[in-house]
């Protein structure tokens, strides 16, 4: 039982909202030392599997590019082109790019999107500057709900988007782990079964995205 | 043969950079923290396969401690206001959009073109990383192509990349660190203890039940170590193979890949999938670091329910 005691660590730490970093750190002595590793095994464990990790800082180097480009007026850029479309609401921007997302994702373009390189730099401006040309402009609380959608919808299509692909690392993780136990199947039998959640997905993230549009149009009624 | 480290490479260079801009920052009050941090993190990536296990654990314990007790601040770097974004975006109009769209639409290039380009009988590309190498080689070209086409002043791309970094902070380390927890408990056995206790409590013959407590125990479990990757073979060795395949007949390949789409549900809901629920919070500048997952839950929930009963009426009917 005494395994579990880093789970409890992280647990407590993020209820109590403790700085990550600091509870990660301590979860990971306290497993160590509930397992009978010295703190010198455990601390060389933690540098081979974050060294072992290394591919998640690539994302960062795409800010230079990003950063430049809102120096030069990208995302007021973003702004005035969807400010200028009649039709566009907050909700149907955040749709367009949800079926964007989740097609590409499911013939295996994963890296079309991200939050560093789409979300902030063109699928939030863009999606506040659809609201802002319905309702005025918008308060911090608001800005900052359709901004956590921007970030959701990027999520969400990518997640139920992705297992459609037969070559993605969920599909092939599963397959390999149920050959070893005598199960073998075909890439293309997970992705299969993988289809009626996608539809599932869009139809209820499509639907909470018009109802955001109503809820952004009732708050901006109630402040007028 | 070009590998990851060519990207590591670059990334480090890029960190070593952020480190040396803060170090001359008058106006950052805690320039030496983040000169620490950034350095720290640039050494991993730049000499981290050649350091020791040990140097690199030790590197760890200084990001873990800079970064936890509020050793980063932010400076004042100089950049364009509001005022001279606005007349930049319409004297350049959609061209802007150029630069942005050559990450991803190199990514896709390389890899429907490159994946079999070879030299001198080596692949160019390391096969299994190809599009992860794209997208850091991409984005170095996409800068250069910003800095000229918008006549932007040169040293622009790293002194902004540098004002977003320190607005991340230490956040930008969470899924990397988070990863390493998720090693460190599988090499202890957590994922044992849990499928031990699981597989004594599960009702062995009512199939919706069983169900349930496989998708809703990925979700969770999904949910403690951030990842359905590690919660995968825990459940499924402990749960769905030996009671929904073994026992009630259940197809496995509708299993699985219900199973881990249950999974993604509990990876919307947890602070633990740091680089997709808390980085983009910050990167969003929203104030709290929960409003993503906040925005995701109702989705999350209504998914994992329908994902229930889509394998309960599925799995046993496949074949």
């Amino acid at each position: 039982m005494l395994t579990l005691v880093g789970v409890l660590v992280v647990m407590v730490g993020f209820v109590l909202r403790l700085n990550p970093l600091l509870v990660i750190f301590a979860a990971s002595l306290a497993s160590g030392l509930a397992a009978g590793m010295d703190v010198v095994a455990i601390i060389e464990e933690l540098g081979k599997a974050f060294v072992g990790n290394r591919y998640l800082a690539i994302v960062w180097l795409v800010l230079p590019v990003i950063g430049v480009l809102e120096r030069a007026g990208l995302r007021e850029r973003a702004q005035s082109l969807v400010g200028s479309i009649r039709a566009a609401t907050a909700g149907r921007v955040l749709l367009i790019y949800f079926a964007v997302r989740q097609i590409t994702a499911a013939l295996g373009l994963t890296s079309l999107g991200g939050h560093a390189q789409m979300v902030r730099p063109l699928v939030a401006p863009m999606a506040e500057a659809a609201a802002e040309s319905r309702l005025g402009a918008l308060g911090d609380g608001l800005r900052h709900r359709i901004r956590a959608h921007a970030a959701a919808v990027d999520n969400i299509a990518l997640f139920f988007g992705e297992d459609i692909f037969v070559a993605i690392g969920s599909i092939l993780l599963m397959k390999s782990f149920l050959a070893q136990r005598g199960h073998d199947i075909d890439a293309f039998a997970f992705a299969v079964w993988a289809i009626p959640t996608a539809v599932l997905a869009f139809v209820v993230h499509g639907a909470r995205l018009l109802r955001l549009d109503r809820r952004l149009q009732e708050a901006a009624h109630d402040r007028a | 043969m070009i590998g990851l480290d060519v990207v590591f490479t670059l990334a480090g260079l890029l960190f070593a950079a952020f480190a040396v801009l803060n170090l001359v920052d008058r106006t950052n009050p805690k320039r030496f923290g983040n000169a620490t941090f950034w350095g720290c993190y640039a050494a991993t990536l730049l000499f981290g396969s050649r350091l020791g296990n040990f140097v690199n654990g030790c590197l760890v314990v200084v990001l873990v401690i800079v970064g936890g007790v509020g050793g980063l601040g932010r400076g004042e770097p100089r950049t364009t206001s509001t005022e001279e974004r606005r007349a930049s975006a319409s004297r350049w109009g959609n061209r802007l959009f150029v630069p942005a769209l050559i990450p991803p639409a190199l990514t896709l290039l390389a890899a429907m073109l490159l994946k079999d380009v070879r030299l001198g009988g080596m692949p160019l590309f390391e096969p299994k990383n190809l599009s992860v190498i794209a997208l850091g080689l991409a984005a170095v070209v996409a800068a250069s192509v910003a800095l000229f086409l918008l006549r932007q002043p040169i040293g622009a791309p790293i002194r902004e990349a540098r004002r977003l970094m320190d607005m991340i902070g230490w956040a930008a380390i969470l899924p990397q660190l988070l990863a390493a927890l998720g090693v460190l408990f599988a090499d202890v056995g957590v994922g044992d203890r849990v499928a031990e206790i699981l597989s004594r409590v599960v009702p062995l013959d009512n199939a919706f039940a069983v169900v349930s407590v496989y998708t809703v125990g990925m979700a969770l479990f999904t949910v403690i170590m951030g990842n359905a990757f590690a919660a995968f073979p825990v459940m499924t060795a402990a749960v769905g193979l030996p009671i929904i395949v073994g026992r009630l007949g259940g197809d496995p390949a509708v299993m699985g890949a219900l199973g881990m789409l249950s999974g993604f549900s509990g990876t919307l809901m947890t602070p633990m999938a740091a680089n997709f629920n808390v980085v983009p919070a910050v990167l969003l500048e929203l104030p709290d670091k929960n409003g993503v997952i906040r925005a995701q839950l109702p989705t999350a929930l209504l998914l994992l329910v329908g994902n229930t009963f889509l394998m309960y009426f599925l799995v046993f009917h496949a074949r």
